[in-house]
């Protein structure tokens, strides 16, 4: 309990500094930012790139669209966007963690296959989200699963386990491998089949390895949920939100950052279901030899 | 019946002849001990006998079954230099888990892992991590996890070759008397004269390039009888081990 309190009071600590850092830069510079000959070396710090930290948050308590029959806050706006987009990642999340896992198992099992899919696995990852997004997009628009037809936050969610499947599989395998030499053989001389050794050794000991793969893997699907609503133009989500603010910047800068904020929030919500998988894995976090 | 019977046994790896026309039987109830220098394949041959290896020719014959059939009846028990218990799992639960791989119900296993624990002295340590144990007690968990499936014959791989000489002479005393309660047959890999002398029925010398028999020693092993600090100090162990020496330097000139 003291450990989570410290933990719960760094996170605190450090939020109040980053605070504090971006007023003081506000201070201290001046608005124009710092200019080495022609060449920008610090951002303006005027209202219109960076503005201050109250004003953000204030602007979270104004209505969304002025004089509208609907007052709805930018809060509001920003909570509900959060949250549609936290689905879609922890759907992604879930999804490309089954599949990293089953794929890593399916290579653990297979060398041949670990070593004839690994590389397409590895290079999955160079390419462009943003190739990606319109394709699946595209596909998904073709098909329709037993009477269900494709729904545009299908794609989103399956862009962002096409991102979170990666760190999965990689750890998942380096785990499932992690038993020292003389652990297998022992389990071979306990005449234990794959399965038993699968069970009783190998998952075992990938929890450490499988718990940072899903920690990471749960950043790459918040980021994979917001570019691929971005990049497909998917409604109702924070990417949708950054868009729009985006395109009133010039009048209202602090907007943008009210949707930027969700996202960092939203990010830090979906390392918190990690979290509790870690939690549930407690007895086998310290397994590493 | 003998417990272990090797007929001719060879063992090739690649080019590298690890073993060559071994002739070996291990009585019931016998302690034998395999002693040579680095690469005289007296590891490669616990192996074969534990069917962690397939031998290049010759017959291997455990308990009267091939190695194959003796490992999957759980025949024999090992225990190698590292403890090798699973962190995840309790002290008790390292213990049950030969059983518990092979399906025996929980009430079972559990009591007879406390047996064990009992027998080797750990048994207010069952709900313990392994890491709380220190090396010697960790390497006696090992060993009471082989002994869960009651086998016939106990495979030892260095077991004490990690602990300090003090711990080391403690466990061989424990060995002792556990191999003595059980009666089980004991094949056992060792770097260490005296160590090989005081355990042993018989002290088989090895030789290496290719590895081979050279000569069999008697050994000093105590009876019920004895103490095994009586022994250390006897004068039949100084000259067992002065003839292990002298037929390790002639198969090694």
């Amino acid at each position: 309990m003291v450990g989570r309190a410290r933990g719960v009071g760094a996170a605190v600590v450090s939020f109040v500094l980053l605070v504090v850092l971006w007023e003081l830069a506000k201070l201290l510079l001046p608005d124009e930012g710092v200019l080495v000959g022609d060449t920008r070396v610090l951002p303006r710090t005027d209202e219109a790139a960076m503005p201050h930290v109250w004003t953000v948050f204030g602007r979270l308590f104004e209505p969304e669209v002025a004089g509208a029959a609907d007052p709805r806050t930018v809060g509001a706006a920003v909570a509900s966007g959060a949250l549609f987009t936290l689905g879609l990642a922890l759907g992604g999340l879930v999804l490309g963690g089954v599949l990293g896992m089953l794929l890593a198992l399916a290579m653990q099992r297979f060398g041949l296959l670990e070593r004839a899919a690994l590389p397409y696995v590895v290079a999955s990852q160079t390419v462009p989200l943003i190739a990606i997004a319109p394709l699946v997009a595209g596909w998904g628009g073709k098909i329709a699963i037993m009477g269900w037809s494709w729904q545009p936050w299908a794609s989103v969610m399956v862009i962002a386990s096409y991102l979170a499947f990666f760190p999965v599989a990689v750890g998942m395998l380096r785990g499932l491998n992690a038993p020292a030499k003389a652990d297998v053989e022992l389990f071979r001389t306990l005449a234990a089949g794959w399965w038993t050794t699968l069970v009783r050794l190998r998952l075992p000991a990938s929890v450490p390895f499988l718990i940072p793969a899903a920690r990471l893997a749960a950043a790459a699907a918040v980021v994979g949920a917001i570019v691929a609503e971005i990049s497909t133009g998917t409604r109702g989500g924070i990417g949708r939100l950054i868009i729009e603010y985006q395109q009133s910047a010039t009048g209202d800068p602090s907007r943008l950052y009210t949707a930027i904020l969700g996202a960092a929030v939203l990010g830090l919500v979906a390392a918190g279901a990690v979290g509790l998988l870690d939690v549930g894995l407690r007895r086998y976090r310290g397994s590493v030899r | 019946m003998t417990t272990v019977h090797l007929d001719e046994v060879q063992k090739r790896f690649g080019d590298v002849h690890a073993l060559d026309g071994i002739d070996l039987e291990v009585a019931e109830g016998e302690f034998v001990s395999l002693i040579g220098p680095s690469g005289c394949g007296k590891s490669t041959l616990l192996r074969v006998v534990a069917d962690l290896e397939q031998p290049t020719s010759g017959g291997v014959l455990v308990g009267g079954k091939s190695p194959h059939q003796a490992r999957v009846d759980q025949d024999y028990g090992i225990a190698f230099q590292q403890a090798g218990l699973l962190e995840w799992r309790s002290v008790v639960e390292n213990v049950e888990l030969p059983l518990h791989v092979h399906g025996v119900d929980k009430a079972t296993r559990r009591s007879r892992a406390i047996e064990l624990l009992e027998l080797v002295g750990l048994a207010d340590f069952a709900q313990s991590r392994p890491s709380e144990l220190s090396g010697g007690m960790q390497q006696r968990v090992a060993i009471a996890r082989a002994l869960a499936p009651s086998p016939r014959l106990l495979l030892m791989d260095e077991p004490f070759g990690a602990l300090d000489e003090m711990t080391r002479e403690r466990m061989q005393a424990e060995l002792l008397r556990i191999a003595r309660e059980t009666a089980a047959a004991v094949l056992f890999v060792t770097h260490s004269i005296p160590e090989a002398v005081v355990l042993s029925d018989r002290v088989v010398v090895m030789s290496p390039r290719p590895g081979r028999i050279t000569d069999v020693v008697t050994g000093e092993r105590p009876g019920v009888d004895r103490d095994v600090d009586d022994v250390r100090e006897s004068s039949a162990f100084f000259s067992a081990i002065t003839a292990v020496r002298e037929a390790l330097r002639k198969g090694h000139p």
